[in-house]
């Protein structure tokens, strides 16, 4: 019995230590959704190449998405954006958020780098934004055929995270067509 | 001594606040509950900040936000249900207390239990250690206490 209580911090010290090494390994910027599997906030808001068409959140429904927040003055964004442009080509839909931007300047932007979107929401003062709780341009989000919002990632999106977004999107097509038939 | 005072003033910081905005606040409570819940609520870009102190874009918007909601007459729990709906209780400083931070609030109380179920442990247990030495010496029989004597070299030399 006393042999045991010796052995006490020890294990007092094993526990700890485990917990702060899980700990170097969390990624502390990284925040959960608070909308995750809650719809898209509504919204009405100009389409950034079309100024005259409103896009609202019945838009984004019909089909599984990728929405990318994004804008010009965002370095991140620059480094993800051949990522999107690959995606795009691989067949999937992406819709863009262009957050508190230029119009000038993001037009020339994808005129300058292609453009993957399939359409652009024009959020310059950043109220959709708001509501999607953005805190840090590139976000991205997968929305599923009811415009319900599945996952989001919250910095570049390269091809390790696109894996990740496609698998979740391929899964949701699959869920989708089996509901449907 | 107007070189010392010189030498003081110059030490005196003259930007206290990290963000200075000018907001009209409608009466002083409203003004005193503006800066209680930018107190309260954390910027979720720069994390070990809250919104009054910092100076991130994300922060000034969500100030903004605050600032129209107490202006417009919301309360408190309506303001900070509107932050958590968008950013998680990540934005609370103060998190409620539920099942998933009960741990949080309570788990410092345990441990103070747990300590001192463990002092009062150990000090019994001490305590009933130095009576036993006592008994030893006092329940010696006549021939015992004699070679006891004997070896510690006290008593009679023959």
């Amino acid at each position: 019995m006393r042999r045991f209580i010796l052995f006490i911090p020890l294990v007092i010290f094993i526990g700890m230590g485990a917990f702060l090494w899980k700990g170097l390994a969390l990624d502390p910027t990284e925040l959960p959704s608070a909308l995750l599997d809650k719809p898209l906030p509504a919204f009405e808001l100009p389409s950034l190449l079309d100024p005259e068409r409103q896009v609202t959140e019945a838009d984004l429904k019909g089909e599984v998405a990728l929405v990318n927040v994004w804008a010009t003055w965002c370095p991140s964004c620059k480094e993800e954006h051949a990522q999107l442009n690959r995606i795009k080509a691989e067949g999937y839909k992406v819709i863009g958020i262009n957050y508190k931007d230029d119009r000038e300047k993001a037009d020339i932007w994808l005129k300058k780098y292609l453009n993957p979107y399939a359409f652009n929401i024009f959020d310059d003062k950043g109220s959709l934004g708001l509501d999607l709780g953005v805190y840090g341009a590139p976000e991205t989000y997968v929305i599923d055929a009811e415009g319900i919002i599945r996952y989001k990632h919250v910095g570049v999106v390269d091809q390790r995270v696109w894996e990740i977004l496609r698998t979740v999107m391929d899964q949701l097509k699959q869920s989708g067509k089996v509901s449907a038939e | 001594m107007r070189y010392l005072v010189a030498l003081m003033l110059v030490f005196i910081p003259l930007s206290v606040f990290a963000a200075i905005d000018t907001y009209e606040f409608k009466d002083e409570a409203t003004r005193a509950r503006f800066h209680t819940l930018t107190f309260e609520l954390r910027c979720p870009k720069c994390q070990n900040q809250n919104l009054q102190d910092s100076n991130s874009p994300i922060a000034a918007d969500l100030r903004n936000e605050v600032y129209k909601m107490v202006q417009a007459g919301n309360d408190d729990a309506e303001i900070k249900a509107f932050m958590v709906a968008r950013y998680g209780e990540f934005v609370l400083y103060k998190p409620p207390v539920n099942e998933t931070t009960y741990i949080l609030w309570y788990g410092p109380f345990g441990l103070v239990v747990i300590g001192i179920i463990v002092l009062v442990a150990v000090s019994r247990k001490r305590k009933r250690h130095e009576s036993e030495v006592d008994d030893l010496e006092t329940h010696l029989n006549k021939d015992e206490a004699d070679r006891l004597n004997d070896i510690l070299g006290k008593g009679e030399h023959k």
